[in-house]
């Protein structure tokens, strides 16, 4: 049946199809950082009711330093600010300007992640100390491999956004999605960051 | 107008035809769904052989037919299999798949490649799962895993079983994306949310759930693997932890988990039978409330499976009176069933029968349910053989029968066959005596003494056990008479043409089996799935 | 609808309501009761055994029913009536269902309450734990309140040990410690639980009542036994290969054999040591 269809008619049927269905995956990706967002939410009710009913050991309780996970917050938040302005540059048909924020944006996610491993290193507490360390050090672990995960899509949609590559304004999903993910990723830094270090 | 909205299976290597496409990467919702059913029809046969070791244990009230960390290790794999190789993948990825396209008017699932993968994710983690028993040791801490005793048990079988889970609620989320996306985004044009066939508000409703709470489960299994191998102390009260919380995420995920499990068959039910009743499904509209209704007070209970834990007075009495109230949505969905069949013309086949059996045996699982959503009664039978009854009722009178009938309902849309009918009517017997007959016995063992895991009993209950046992192995051979209609109908059964039932609902609006995509011509627009007696079938003299 | 429908609906109902009344009265499905609290266990019983009784027999009845009188004639091929909704019936058969849970919860409620399910297990001084150091909080069980002020006795305190897989019990007052639970009849008992392994549970079907032992997390449960004899002490919670083989025994004595036994097991005075003669 369909293998008498010559490959233009095949193309073509498709870019057909692509306006009979409109592009779900944006939704679809929503929906799993919807799925995401509990396994954090997971995390953060372990964590909540472990400070409220299981005390630290006589003499543990842990102040954090707030100056460089603030620092941390604010890159976070800046790279929030460039990537969507990377999404105007593609949107507008700019890929230079798109790939310049991205790289910024990239820069800013792995100092973030520098700073956390520069962080860790200098806590008093290791990964199997007490409860609040192994807490600690899951959250924040879980939530770095998110970040390395986005960093590295970054820098995927840099190289396919240049010239002769497949994202394009006319194909934005590659950024878009990337870019929802990162904000995501974002988003939960912020409740992290409340409720690790400011509660 | 046709379309080709999705790379063609033709000839190409990467989509073979024929009986190769069920082996294959297909990402045809249709290969998928039948993928689903079949793989999860083999391990019920997995978990119905560990079932059968276990009653064999239980002839005597020893422990004298295995090795009791052995013993352990059946029962972890038996509720484990049942619940996520099993009832799972078949009443979500088999029939959903294989039926939602149909019912939104679509071609395909939303992501089709998504869907592959989310099947191919099952095999290699039931395989995993079940090479842990011969891997050193398998897991045997019950499909609960509580710790400590999860961390005391051999590690590698508990990590497998880790891992297995992991990979197994990861295909459920992608799964329950899925759904979601091609319910509420790819309608046809003129299908609106409320002129769905029931089956698709069941399975939105059922994926919210899968979304919201399976991602619990596996944070919390990740960090037990954390207390396994880097020895940090979440839920080890030697190293601080706190066993309890432990319990309150894993039931988070598993309370919702048995809704995950009934919803699906809820709405199969709903879409068989009105078709063998010959009229319409009775009150639509509160269907779908109650629905939604069990979705949202099905997150807010699940501290019912914890009322003899570490939880105070007032915790004990706020999950009673949720827990209780879901018994109003969901008798009101029973009392619409029976409506659905008054005054109908019923035929009395093979699937009507599994639906009637469902009906009976929720309804006696229901009634022992709201029972055990009382703190004070549930004090007495936590943790004995009368949950076991309990759940046995929900989970295989009910989800398994309506698995049955729905086999028996869409085997000649999925083959082209009709299954025979005789052999069907036994294998319903068989089934429902031999069921009854072992987990009935059960309630009264846990009332009188007897609690749940356990290889030895106080001798007194050993003539109700034989009876028990009894019944599973009425049950395992109830299995044969299916079997066989299976396979020997695909080759030598009756032809069933497009609508053997003479049915509404869009998917017997095409050949059996459909073609590839779904119907040949537009899909047609069915704004009155359950419309018997409305309009006159046009076979009606 | 017409009278002879309704006086039929009418007396069906009834008939089910009586036979489900009967059963919950007549079938006795449980041991037998050896502690104040069972007989109010079996009470709750009875009204869910008979509540579910009349909803079973209904819903099978009206399934029969329909199966019979409204069977497919094998020649008609035609739908049935095109019916697909009925407000008030629907609206009845919410609003009982609503009433009869709301009824169970709030009955349920009272029966946990004079169980002694809902007075509080710690007081105050459990938030003290912070200053002394030390954790006395109880996480979970039935304290002795209920029942000491129905008593107006204090209740007898009793530690119990759960361990891979045996129940150790321990009497602080008389100093006592052993594998079986020894208890006077008409007293109330409070058990202090702790495990030290994995989580436990001590259940006696007789008593109805039953309780996880958690290490790391004292639990606690307290009865009066009101029938003298022995009766099973049951592990009820997976705590690893010989979990089916962990279960001890609870002896209720009358009030003088109990003495006997604690003067028969206090341990002897220690004797007086001679200071030894310097060489």
């Amino acid at each position: 049946m369909s293998s008498t269809i010559p490959a233009s008619q095949q193309h073509a049927d498709l870019q057909h199809a692509g306006q009979y269905h409109a592009d779900h995956r944006l939704f679809g990706l929503a929906t799993f950082l919807v799925a995401d967002g509990m396994t954090f939410a997971g995390f953060f009710a372990a964590y909540l009711t472990f400070r409220a009913v299981n005390p630290l050991p006589a003499g543990a309780v842990y102040e954090l330093e707030l100056l460089l996970p603030t620092v941390n917050t604010v890159l976070l938040l800046l790279s929030s600010l460039t990537f969507h302005r990377a999404g105007t540059a593609l949107k507008q048909g700019d890929n230079a300007r798109c790939r310049r924020w991205l790289l910024l944006t990239a820069a800013l996610g792995f100092t973030f992640l520098a700073g956390q491993m520069k962080e860790y290193f200098s806590l008093p507490f290791g990964l199997t100390d007490n409860l609040f360390a192994s807490t600690f050090y899951a959250i924040t672990g879980f939530h770095g491999l998110h970040v390395t995960l986005g960093g590295l899509m970054i820098l995927i949609v840099w190289w396919q956004s240049r010239p002769g590559g497949r994202v394009s304004a006319s194909n934005l999903f590659p950024l878009e999605a990337t870019e929802l993910y990162w904000h995501f990723v974002d988003g939960i830094w912020v409740v992290l960051y409340g409720i690790l270090y400011l509660l | 107008m046709t379309l080709t909205l999705f790379p063609p299976q033709t000839t190409t290597p990467l989509q073979p035809r024929g009986w190769l496409r069920y082996l294959s990467f297909s990402t045809d919702h249709k290969v998928i769904g039948l993928q689903y059913l079949v793989c999860g029809f083999l391990f019920y046969l997995v978990g119905g052989a560990l079932a059968g070791a276990i009653r064999t244990e239980l002839l005597t009230p020893i422990s004298d037919f295995l090795p009791r960390d052995t013993y352990n290790e059946v029962l972890t794999l038996h509720g484990t299999v049942m619940i996520f190789l099993w009832i799972v993948p078949v009443v979500n990825g088999g029939f959903g798949n294989y039926l939602i396209p149909f019912y939104v008017g679509a071609r395909d699932m939303a992501f089709p490649r998504l869907n592959a993968v989310a099947f191919w994710l099952i095999p290699p983690a039931g395989l995993l799962l079940i090479s842990s028993y011969f891997i050193g040791s398998a897991p045997q801490s019950g499909w609960t895993a509580y710790p400590p005793l999860s961390l005391t048990t051999p590690a590698i079988g508990q990590v497998l079983w880790i891992l297995s889970v992991l990979l197994l609620g990861g295909s459920s989320i992608f799964g329950g994306i899925n759904f979601i996306a091609t319910i509420l985004k790819l309608r046809r044009p003129g299908l609106k949310l409320m002129q769905l066939p029931m089956y698709c508000w069941a399975m939105l409703g059922t994926s919210i759930l899968v979304v919201l709470s399976t991602p619990v489960l596996a944070g919390t299994l990740v960090l037990l693997s954390f207390d396994i191998i880097a020895h940090t102390g979440f839920f080890n009260p030697a190293l601080g932890g706190n066993a309890v919380v432990y319990q309150h995420l894993f039931w988070f995920y598993s309370h919702p988990a048995v809704y995950i499990m009934v919803l699906p068959a809820f709405g199969l039910v709903s879409e068989i039978l009105p078709i063998h009743a010959r009229k319409p499904l009775f009150g639509y509209t509160t269907m779908v409330y109650s629905i939604m209704g069990i979705v949202v007070l099905g997150l807010i209970v699940w501290a019912h499976h914890m009322f003899t834990s570490g939880t105070p007075p007032w915790m004990r009495l706020f999950f009673t009176i949720a827990t209780s109230f879901i018994a109003v949505p969901t008798g009101i969905k029973f009392f619409n069933w029976i409506a659905t069949l008054w005054g109908g013309k019923i035929a009395l086949n093979t699937a009507m029968l599994f639906c009637c059996g469902f009906i009976v045996n929720f309804v006696f699982g229901g009634i022992t349910g709201v029972a055990l959503a009382q703190v004070p009664f549930d004090i007495h039978v936590h943790d004995t053989y009368f949950v076991v009854g309990h759940f046995h009722y929900i989970v295989y009178g009910g989800t398994v029968f309506v698995i049955f009938a729905s086999i028996y309902h869409w085997y000649p849309k999925f083959t082209g066959r009709l299954l025979n009918e005789p052999l069907g009517q036994l294998h319903f017997w068989l089934t429902f005596v031999g069921f009854n007959l072992c987990f009935a016995p059960q309630h009264w063992l846990g009332l009188n003494g007897m609690p749940r895991r356990v290889a030895e009993y106080d001798p007194q209950f050993q003539l109700i056990n034989q009876i028990s046992s009894a019944g599973a192995l009425l049950m395992a051979i109830s299995t044969l008479p299916f079997l066989i209609n299976v396979l020997i109908s695909a080759f030598c059964g009756q032809q069933a043409g497009d609508n053997p039932w003479n049915g509404l609902t869009p998917e017997w609006l095409t050949s059996s089996p459909p073609p590839v995509e779904n119907w040949k011509g537009e899909a047609p627009l069915v704004t009155e799935p359950y419309g018997y007696g409305v309009h006159p079938h046009p076979s009606t003299p | 609808m017409p009278t002879s429908t309704v006086l039929s609906l009418f007396t069906i109902a009834t008939g089910l309501v009586l036979a489900g009344l009967w059963l919950g009265q007549h079938v006795n499905l449980l041991p037998i009761d050896a502690s104040a609290n069972a007989p109010v266990y079996d009470e709750l019983f009875k009204v869910l055994f008979s509540i579910g009784a009349i909803l079973f027999l209904g819903i099978v009845g009206l399934i029969v029913y329909s199966l019979l009188r409204f069977r497919r004639r094998a020649s008609d091929l035609g739908d049935g009536i095109a019916m697909e909704g009925n407000l008030p019936l629907e609206i009845l058969w919410t609003a009982i269902p609503a009433i009869v849970v709301l009824f169970v919860g709030i009955y349920s409620y009272d029966i946990y309450e004079r169980m002694g399910g809902m007075a509080p297990l710690n007081d105050h001084s459990a938030h003290a734990m912070q200053a002394s150091g030390e954790d006395t909080r109880t996480w979970g069980g039935i304290s002795p309140a209920v029942i000491d002020a129905q008593a107006g006795v204090e209740a007898l305190p009793v530690e119990v040990t759960a361990m891979q897989f045996a129940f150790i019990f321990h009497y602080p007052d008389a100093n006592i410690t052993s594998g079986e639970l020894h208890v006077p009849v008409g007293q109330p008992v409070v058990l202090r639980m702790k495990a030290n392994d994995v989580i436990h549970a001590f259940w006696v079907p007789q008593f109805r009542l039953k309780q996880d032992v958690i290490p790391g997390q004292p639990t606690m449960l307290s009865f009066t036994a009101t029938r003298p004899g022995h009766y099973p002490i049951v592990c009820a919670e997976l705590c690893g290969p010989y979990h089916g083989g962990m279960r001890s025994n609870v002896i209720v004595d009358e009030p003088e054999t109990f003495a006997d036994w604690v003067a028969r097991n206090s341990p002897a005075p220690a004797p007086i040591t001679p200071t030894p003669v310097a060489s």
